[in-house]
Protein backbone atom coordinates (compact mmCIF):
# COMPACT_ATOMS: atom_id res chain seq x y z
CA UNK A 1 0.00 0.00 0.00
CA UNK A 2 1.37 3.61 -0.63
CA UNK A 3 1.98 5.71 2.11
CA UNK A 4 0.67 8.72 0.46
CA UNK A 5 -2.35 7.86 -1.48
CA UNK A 6 -3.38 9.96 -4.53
CA UNK A 7 -0.10 10.98 -5.87
CA UNK A 8 -1.23 10.15 -9.33
CA UNK A 9 -4.77 9.01 -8.99
CA UNK A 10 -7.49 11.85 -8.93
CA UNK A 11 -9.59 11.50 -5.64
CA UNK A 12 -13.58 10.97 -6.32
CA UNK A 13 -14.42 13.95 -4.32
CA UNK A 14 -12.26 16.31 -5.70
CA UNK A 15 -11.12 15.07 -9.20
CA UNK A 16 -8.45 16.18 -8.27
CA UNK A 17 -4.79 14.33 -7.42
CA UNK A 18 -3.84 15.60 -3.70
CA UNK A 19 -0.43 17.59 -5.03
CA UNK A 20 -2.52 19.71 -7.41
CA UNK A 21 -4.91 20.36 -4.57
CA UNK A 22 -2.09 21.13 -2.15
CA UNK A 23 -0.77 23.46 -4.66
CA UNK A 24 -3.68 25.33 -5.25
CA UNK A 25 -4.21 25.58 -1.47
CA UNK A 26 -1.01 27.28 -0.86
CA UNK A 27 -1.14 29.44 -4.31
CA UNK A 28 -4.38 30.97 -2.81
CA UNK A 29 -2.14 31.61 0.60
CA UNK A 30 -0.12 33.43 -1.92
CA UNK A 31 -2.46 35.40 -3.06
CA UNK A 32 -3.64 36.39 0.10
CA UNK A 33 0.14 37.37 0.71
CA UNK A 34 0.96 39.11 -1.74
CA UNK A 35 -2.49 40.82 -2.06
CA UNK A 36 -2.50 42.39 1.14
CA UNK A 37 0.89 43.69 -0.09
CA UNK A 38 -0.08 45.40 -3.38
CA UNK A 39 -3.01 46.82 -1.18
CA UNK A 40 -0.73 48.19 1.10
CA UNK A 41 1.20 49.59 -1.99
CA UNK A 42 -2.23 51.46 -2.84
CA UNK A 43 -2.69 52.69 0.49
CA UNK A 44 0.53 54.34 0.64
CA UNK A 45 0.51 55.54 -2.53
CA UNK A 46 -3.15 57.03 -1.95
CA UNK A 47 -2.25 58.52 1.40
CA UNK A 48 1.46 60.22 0.00
CA UNK A 49 1.53 63.77 -0.83
CA UNK A 50 3.89 63.33 -3.52
CA UNK A 51 4.74 59.89 -5.12
CA UNK A 52 7.90 59.26 -7.68
CA UNK A 53 7.19 58.29 -11.23
CA UNK A 54 8.76 54.69 -11.04
CA UNK A 55 10.74 55.44 -13.74
CA UNK A 56 12.42 58.38 -12.70
CA UNK A 57 14.12 56.02 -9.89
CA UNK A 58 14.24 52.31 -11.18
CA UNK A 59 15.49 51.07 -15.03
CA UNK A 60 12.55 50.49 -17.27
CA UNK A 61 15.04 48.42 -19.93
CA UNK A 62 15.89 46.43 -16.93
CA UNK A 63 12.35 46.15 -15.91
CA UNK A 64 11.61 45.13 -19.53
CA UNK A 65 13.84 42.90 -20.33
CA UNK A 66 12.98 40.87 -16.76
CA UNK A 67 9.59 40.42 -17.82
CA UNK A 68 10.73 39.14 -21.22
CA UNK A 69 12.97 36.79 -18.91
CA UNK A 70 10.24 35.54 -16.64
CA UNK A 71 7.71 34.93 -20.07
CA UNK A 72 9.96 33.22 -21.24
CA UNK A 73 11.22 30.60 -18.29
CA UNK A 74 7.01 30.39 -17.85
CA UNK A 75 7.29 29.07 -21.28
CA UNK A 76 9.87 26.41 -21.26
CA UNK A 77 8.71 24.92 -17.72
CA UNK A 78 5.58 24.12 -19.88
CA UNK A 79 7.80 22.73 -22.37
CA UNK A 80 9.25 20.63 -19.63
CA UNK A 81 6.02 19.34 -18.97
CA UNK A 82 4.88 18.68 -22.10
CA UNK A 83 8.09 16.46 -22.86
CA UNK A 84 7.13 14.63 -20.03
CA UNK A 85 3.63 14.04 -21.46
CA UNK A 86 5.28 12.91 -24.39
CA UNK A 87 7.81 10.81 -22.50
CA UNK A 88 10.48 12.25 -23.71
CA UNK A 89 13.32 12.58 -20.89
CA UNK A 90 15.77 14.41 -22.24
CA UNK A 91 14.06 17.07 -23.61
CA UNK A 92 12.82 17.54 -20.15
CA UNK A 93 15.89 17.91 -19.31
CA UNK A 94 16.39 20.87 -21.60
CA UNK A 95 13.62 22.67 -20.98
CA UNK A 96 13.82 22.63 -17.07
CA UNK A 97 17.85 23.61 -18.08
CA UNK A 98 16.32 26.18 -19.65
CA UNK A 99 14.31 27.40 -17.42
CA UNK A 100 16.68 27.24 -14.54
CA UNK A 101 18.77 29.72 -16.29
CA UNK A 102 16.61 32.12 -16.93
CA UNK A 103 15.29 32.06 -13.32
CA UNK A 104 19.25 32.79 -12.27
CA UNK A 105 19.71 35.08 -14.85
CA UNK A 106 16.29 37.02 -13.64
CA UNK A 107 17.82 36.76 -9.62
CA UNK A 108 21.57 37.71 -11.38
CA UNK A 109 20.25 41.24 -13.11
CA UNK A 110 17.74 42.01 -10.09
CA UNK A 111 21.05 41.29 -8.12
CA UNK A 112 23.86 43.22 -9.42
CA UNK A 113 22.34 45.52 -12.10
CA UNK A 114 19.31 46.66 -9.76
CA UNK A 115 20.01 46.50 -5.73
CA UNK A 116 23.46 46.76 -5.65
CA UNK A 117 23.88 49.94 -8.07
CA UNK A 118 21.22 51.51 -5.87
CA UNK A 119 22.67 50.67 -2.49
CA UNK A 120 25.90 52.41 -4.31
CA UNK A 121 23.69 55.28 -5.06
CA UNK A 122 22.57 55.36 -1.09
CA UNK A 123 18.94 54.23 -2.38
CA UNK A 124 17.81 52.35 0.66
CA UNK A 125 14.26 51.63 1.74
CA UNK A 126 14.63 53.52 4.96
CA UNK A 127 14.90 56.57 2.43
CA UNK A 128 11.23 56.92 1.12
CA UNK A 129 8.06 54.93 1.11
CA UNK A 130 8.60 54.43 -2.61
CA UNK A 131 11.72 52.65 -2.05
CA UNK A 132 10.29 50.97 0.85
CA UNK A 133 7.46 48.96 -1.12
CA UNK A 134 9.95 48.62 -4.09
CA UNK A 135 12.26 46.67 -1.86
CA UNK A 136 9.77 44.67 -0.27
CA UNK A 137 7.87 43.60 -3.25
CA UNK A 138 10.33 42.82 -5.59
CA UNK A 139 12.39 41.26 -2.38
CA UNK A 140 9.65 38.66 -2.10
CA UNK A 141 9.44 38.07 -5.62
CA UNK A 142 13.00 37.44 -5.77
CA UNK A 143 12.77 35.02 -2.72
CA UNK A 144 9.83 33.18 -4.40
CA UNK A 145 11.90 32.85 -7.84
CA UNK A 146 15.00 31.73 -5.86
CA UNK A 147 12.69 28.79 -4.27
CA UNK A 148 11.26 28.09 -7.63
CA UNK A 149 14.74 28.12 -8.78
CA UNK A 150 16.00 24.96 -5.67
CA UNK A 151 12.67 22.91 -6.25
CA UNK A 152 13.67 23.14 -10.49
CA UNK A 153 17.39 22.46 -9.70
CA UNK A 154 16.24 18.86 -7.64
CA UNK A 155 13.91 17.90 -10.35
CA UNK A 156 16.33 18.76 -13.13
CA UNK A 157 19.19 16.77 -11.28
CA UNK A 158 18.16 14.09 -7.85
CA UNK A 159 14.73 14.26 -7.93
CA UNK A 160 14.78 13.42 -11.71
CA UNK A 161 15.38 9.55 -10.97
CA UNK A 162 11.75 8.96 -9.85
CA UNK A 163 11.32 8.74 -14.09
CA UNK A 164 12.59 5.10 -14.05
CA UNK A 165 10.49 4.21 -11.60
CA UNK A 166 7.28 5.92 -11.64
CA UNK A 167 6.49 8.70 -14.31
CA UNK A 168 3.28 9.24 -14.25
CA UNK A 169 4.10 10.89 -10.09
CA UNK A 170 7.20 12.01 -11.75
CA UNK A 171 5.01 14.21 -14.38
CA UNK A 172 2.58 15.24 -11.68
CA UNK A 173 5.35 16.97 -9.44
CA UNK A 174 6.78 19.03 -12.56
CA UNK A 175 2.89 19.91 -13.26
CA UNK A 176 2.60 21.26 -9.23
CA UNK A 177 6.15 22.50 -9.95
CA UNK A 178 5.24 24.50 -12.92
CA UNK A 179 2.13 26.21 -11.42
CA UNK A 180 4.11 27.42 -8.62
CA UNK A 181 6.38 28.42 -11.17
CA UNK A 182 3.54 30.62 -13.21
CA UNK A 183 2.29 31.73 -10.25
CA UNK A 184 5.77 33.49 -10.10
CA UNK A 185 5.22 35.00 -13.33
CA UNK A 186 1.59 36.14 -12.52
CA UNK A 187 3.14 38.34 -9.89
CA UNK A 188 5.58 39.47 -11.44
CA UNK A 189 3.12 40.51 -14.19
CA UNK A 190 1.64 43.29 -12.02
CA UNK A 191 4.53 43.91 -10.18
CA UNK A 192 6.37 45.60 -13.41
CA UNK A 193 3.79 48.11 -14.65
CA UNK A 194 3.08 48.93 -10.63
CA UNK A 195 6.31 50.07 -9.64
CA UNK A 196 8.61 50.68 -13.04
CA UNK A 197 6.00 52.12 -14.85
CA UNK A 198 3.01 54.43 -13.31
CA UNK B 1 -2.64 16.30 -28.81
CA UNK B 2 0.05 17.36 -27.37
CA UNK B 3 1.25 18.65 -30.58
CA UNK B 4 -1.86 21.08 -30.56
CA UNK B 5 -1.11 22.22 -27.14
CA UNK B 6 2.34 23.16 -27.55
CA UNK B 7 1.32 25.29 -30.84
CA UNK B 8 -1.11 27.22 -27.85
CA UNK B 9 1.49 27.81 -25.16
CA UNK B 10 3.82 29.08 -28.18
CA UNK B 11 0.98 31.84 -29.42
CA UNK B 12 0.43 32.75 -25.48
CA UNK B 13 3.87 33.11 -25.03
CA UNK B 14 4.11 35.39 -27.92
CA UNK B 15 0.79 37.34 -27.09
CA UNK B 16 2.39 37.65 -23.69
CA UNK B 17 6.00 39.38 -25.57
CA UNK B 18 3.52 41.74 -27.97
CA UNK B 19 1.85 42.94 -24.27
CA UNK B 20 4.54 43.43 -22.59
CA UNK B 21 5.96 45.62 -25.67
CA UNK B 22 2.57 47.35 -25.76
CA UNK B 23 2.68 48.13 -21.74
CA UNK B 24 6.03 49.78 -22.16
CA UNK B 25 4.77 51.93 -25.48
CA UNK B 26 1.54 52.98 -23.67
CA UNK B 27 4.13 54.96 -21.08
CA UNK B 28 5.23 57.29 -24.14
CA UNK B 29 1.62 58.44 -25.25
CA UNK B 30 2.19 60.75 -22.01
CA UNK B 31 -1.67 60.33 -20.58
CA UNK B 32 -2.87 61.88 -17.66
CA UNK B 33 -1.64 59.28 -14.67
CA UNK B 34 -5.35 57.97 -14.52
CA UNK B 35 -5.80 56.42 -17.59
CA UNK B 36 -1.77 55.58 -17.74
CA UNK B 37 -3.33 53.28 -14.40
CA UNK B 38 -6.46 52.42 -16.66
CA UNK B 39 -4.24 51.23 -19.35
CA UNK B 40 -1.31 49.50 -17.46
CA UNK B 41 -3.76 47.50 -15.22
CA UNK B 42 -6.38 46.60 -17.72
CA UNK B 43 -3.40 44.63 -19.89
CA UNK B 44 -1.85 43.69 -16.61
CA UNK B 45 -4.70 41.47 -16.20
CA UNK B 46 -5.27 40.69 -19.51
CA UNK B 47 -1.65 39.10 -19.68
CA UNK B 48 -2.50 37.69 -16.10
CA UNK B 49 -5.33 35.96 -17.41
CA UNK B 50 -3.75 34.48 -20.17
CA UNK B 51 -0.63 32.81 -17.98
CA UNK B 52 -3.55 31.42 -15.47
CA UNK B 53 -6.10 30.22 -17.96
CA UNK B 54 -3.61 28.45 -20.04
CA UNK B 55 0.20 28.16 -18.35
CA UNK B 56 -2.29 27.09 -15.45
CA UNK B 57 -4.99 25.31 -16.99
CA UNK B 58 -7.54 26.90 -14.49
CA UNK B 59 -9.71 27.44 -18.14
CA UNK B 60 -9.93 23.79 -17.69
CA UNK B 61 -9.60 22.98 -14.07
CA UNK B 62 -11.90 21.21 -11.97
CA UNK B 63 -14.51 22.67 -9.81
CA UNK B 64 -13.28 22.15 -6.23
CA UNK B 65 -10.32 24.51 -7.81
CA UNK B 66 -12.91 27.15 -8.66
CA UNK B 67 -14.73 26.71 -4.97
CA UNK B 68 -11.03 27.52 -3.74
CA UNK B 69 -10.03 30.33 -6.04
CA UNK B 70 -13.36 32.07 -5.55
CA UNK B 71 -13.33 32.04 -1.87
CA UNK B 72 -9.91 33.11 -1.96
CA UNK B 73 -11.15 36.73 -4.01
CA UNK B 74 -13.90 36.79 -1.10
CA UNK B 75 -11.80 36.76 1.53
CA UNK B 76 -9.14 39.20 -0.20
CA UNK B 77 -12.06 41.39 -0.51
CA UNK B 78 -13.32 41.38 2.84
CA UNK B 79 -9.64 42.75 3.72
CA UNK B 80 -9.23 45.18 1.53
CA UNK B 81 -12.72 46.19 2.45
CA UNK B 82 -11.43 46.56 6.21
CA UNK B 83 -8.11 48.22 5.21
CA UNK B 84 -10.50 51.14 3.61
CA UNK B 85 -12.61 51.35 6.42
CA UNK B 86 -9.56 52.14 8.40
CA UNK B 87 -8.27 54.55 6.05
CA UNK B 88 -11.07 56.48 6.06
CA UNK B 89 -11.70 56.37 9.81
CA UNK B 90 -8.87 58.02 10.51
CA UNK B 91 -7.58 61.64 12.28
CA UNK B 92 -6.99 64.26 10.03
CA UNK B 93 -3.31 64.78 10.08
CA UNK B 94 -2.72 61.11 9.99
CA UNK B 95 -4.12 60.75 6.62
CA UNK B 96 -0.44 61.42 4.89
CA UNK B 97 2.22 59.19 4.94
CA UNK B 98 5.33 61.54 4.72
Amino acid sequence: MDAIPYTIKPREDTGLYNGRLGIWLFLASEIMLFGALFSTYVILRLGALEWPRGASLLSVPLGTFNTVILITSSVTMVFAWVSLKERSLGKYKRYMGFTILLALLFIGVKLFLEYIPKFHHHHYPSQSTFLAIYFTLTGLHALHVLGGVLVNAYFWGPGAKMWKTEPERFTNRIEIAGLYWHFVDLVWIFLFPVLYLL
Amino acid sequence: MMQKESKKYIGVGLTLFLLTAVTVAARQLNAGIALAICIALMIAIFKGSLVASFFMHLASEKKAIYILLLSTIFLFIIMIGFILIGRVNVYEGLSHVP
